[in-house]
């Protein structure tokens, strides 16, 4: 019984398919209306994907600014570099004395004379830490903070890493922009296939009616409508692959040139395999969903009479 | 088999499609239903098939009581019952052997098995050699004879015919129901509805007459 069970519904579900595939112009044009539907969003999750591995190597970046206390001198200084430089967290530690600080303010800020009115060094001398990319997220940074705070030579410890906290609260406005942007393109999908089935009942009434006639339960009759609209979702969520596979290779080639022009090796590459998943997943759901949907509202309108 | 007691259809808008109509049918009986157009031959058909649901009064079909019967078991109650129509009612986007096969498909009966019952239903109705034929190249009196096979294809017990030699000639409409008297004498119950008097007037059966939704005769003789 079971065997015939499954035997069926791999027999309505060919059959589905062979009736799409009988008509392959009409079968392309609602599956590519839904593939670009489901491209959009996709490509901008896909976008956002390297968005987020090239400012993953940023967090790296972020270093912690630690300003000696004024009277520490030159010596004291440099032990307190070696010294911080074993520690197991630490990449590395860059010692700015107040000398090359005065003499880089200097360069920079254009204020040089106003810096010779000045009896004293005002600048305090600075070590510039690094930690390694192991400890650079958020906890440990910040633990590694309160530890260089704790430090009697230390009078100010900053970590410079606002920007890049920035860059990911963009970030992630961005993601929930393409999460708002695939729910209302997911129901346009849902449409589109409840539409679609729609005609399609249409089209079959007659057979419909006859197999009502001859005792056919209503799941009987909705099983190849639902089949219809998982291949529909199915084809769409593949034509999305494609384009957006398409479009990372039409665009590979200028943004490696441009990455270049950073002195980066960064390309782009191909939608990952979860993604795809998760994509043809969604897309055949959300098929079987919208023809479930129009199913049960225009089935039940079919009556022999 | 079939047993109406005090049954009335009205239909929305007042129209009565049958008023108070009371027989009962024996199993492997064979009855003609008759009566001008309009007079609700096609209305008790439809209530014994479940496309209509009486009004008033009680319908039972095999030992189960209509009247009662939830929507979600019409399904298998149609199954017992196998429904022949005067335009075929053929699918023409299959075969012919296809169209058979749908009652035993609807089942859920196994491969093999529907392959067998449909050439045996095929061979009784004379029609094998068109089995992979559509059914629009097939004249109306073999489309016909794929609509019966169709209907006894799952032998039901029960099979209703509502003008089944309604589109077809003298000799045809002959053939068909030669075909009915084959069925009838393995036990299946026919009710059949047609206003063909010289043709049931030659089959010496139990004749039904409606007039105007009442039951106005029943019996051997046809009286209008």
């Amino acid at each position: 019984m079971l065997k015939i069970w499954v035997l069926r519904h791999l027999q309505v579900s060919l059959a589905s398919l062979g009736r799409l595939v009988r008509l392959p112009l009409s079968t392309l044009m609602t599956s590519a209306v839904i593939g670009i539907a489901l491209s959009l969003p996709t490509g901008m999750h896909v976008a956002l994907g390297h968005l987020q591995a090239i400012s993953g190597g940023w967090d790296g970046a972020a270093t912690i600014s630690l300003f000696l206390k004024q009277d520490v001198q030159a010596k004291a200084a440099k032990q307190l570099v070696q010294k911080l430089a074993t520690k197991p967290n630490i990449a590395t530690v860059e010692f700015i004395s107040r000398e090359a600080a005065l003499e880089e303010f200097r360069q920079l800020s254009g204020f040089g004379e106003a810096l010779d009115a000045l009896n004293s060094n005002p600048l305090p001398a600075l070590l510039v830490i690094k930690p390694t990319s192991e400890q650079s997220d958020p906890i440990s940074t910040q633990q590694l903070i309160k530890e260089l705070e704790q430090l009697s030579e230390a009078d100010l410890v900053q970590l410079d890493m606002q920007w890049v906290r920035r860059f990911h609260a963009l970030t992630e406005i961005a993601q929930r922009g393409v999460f708002v942007l695939a729910s209302l393109l997911g129901l346009a999908v849902l449409l589109i296939i409840g539409n679609t089935i729609r005609l399609e009942i249409q089209n079959r009434h007659a057979e419909i009616e006859i197999s009502k006639l001859i005792g056919a339960t209503n799941a009987f009759i909705r099983r190849p409508f639902l089949y219809t609209g998982f291949w529909y979702g199915l084809f769409g969520g593949i034509i999305a692959c494609l384009m957006v596979n398409l479009s990372i290779l039409t665009l590979d080639d200028s943004v490696g040139q441009l990455a270049s022009l950073y002195h980066s090796s960064f390309s782009l590459s191909l939608i990952d395999t979860t993604t795809v998943f998760a994509l043809l997943t969604g897309s055949s759901l959300l098929g079987l969903i919208g023809s479930w949907i129009s199913v049960g509202r225009h089935l039940s309108a079919i009556e022999p009479s | 088999m079939i047993n109406f007691d005090n049954v009335s259809k009205r239909y929305p808008g007042g129209h009565d499609g049958l008023t108070n109509v009371s027989f009962r049918i024996e199993p492997a009986e064979m009855v003609f239903l008759t009566g001008h157009s309009g007079a609700g031959k096609s209305t008790l058909l439809k209530l014994i098939g479940l496309l209509e649901r009486a009004t008033r009064g009680q319908v039972v079909v095999g030992g189960r009581n209509l009247t009662q019967l939830p929507n979600r078991k019409i399904p298998y109650h149609r199954r017992e019952v196998g429904m022949i129509f005067q335009d075929y009612r053929l699918l023409h986007d299959r075969t012919v052997f296809d169209n058979i096969a749908l009652p035993l498909v609807v089942s859920g009966m196994g491969h093999k098995e529907v392959g067998r019952r449909v050439r045996a239903a095929l061979d009784k109705v004379g029609l094998l050699s068109k089995e992979k034929a559509s059914p629009i190249t097939l004249s109306g009196g073999e489309q016909q004879r794929v609509g019966i096979a169709r209907a006894v294809v799952s032998k039901p017990p029960l099979v209703l015919a509502d003008e089944p030699t309604g589109n077809l000639d003298p000799a045809l409409s002959e053939e068909i129901m030669t075909l009915f008297e084959s069925f009838n004498q393995v036990g299946v119950t026919l009710l059949i509805a047609t206003h063909d008097i010289e043709l049931i007037s030659r089959m010496n059966k139990r004749i039904l007459t409606l007039d105007q939704g009442q039951l106005s005769h029943d019996g051997l003789k046809q009286v209008w």
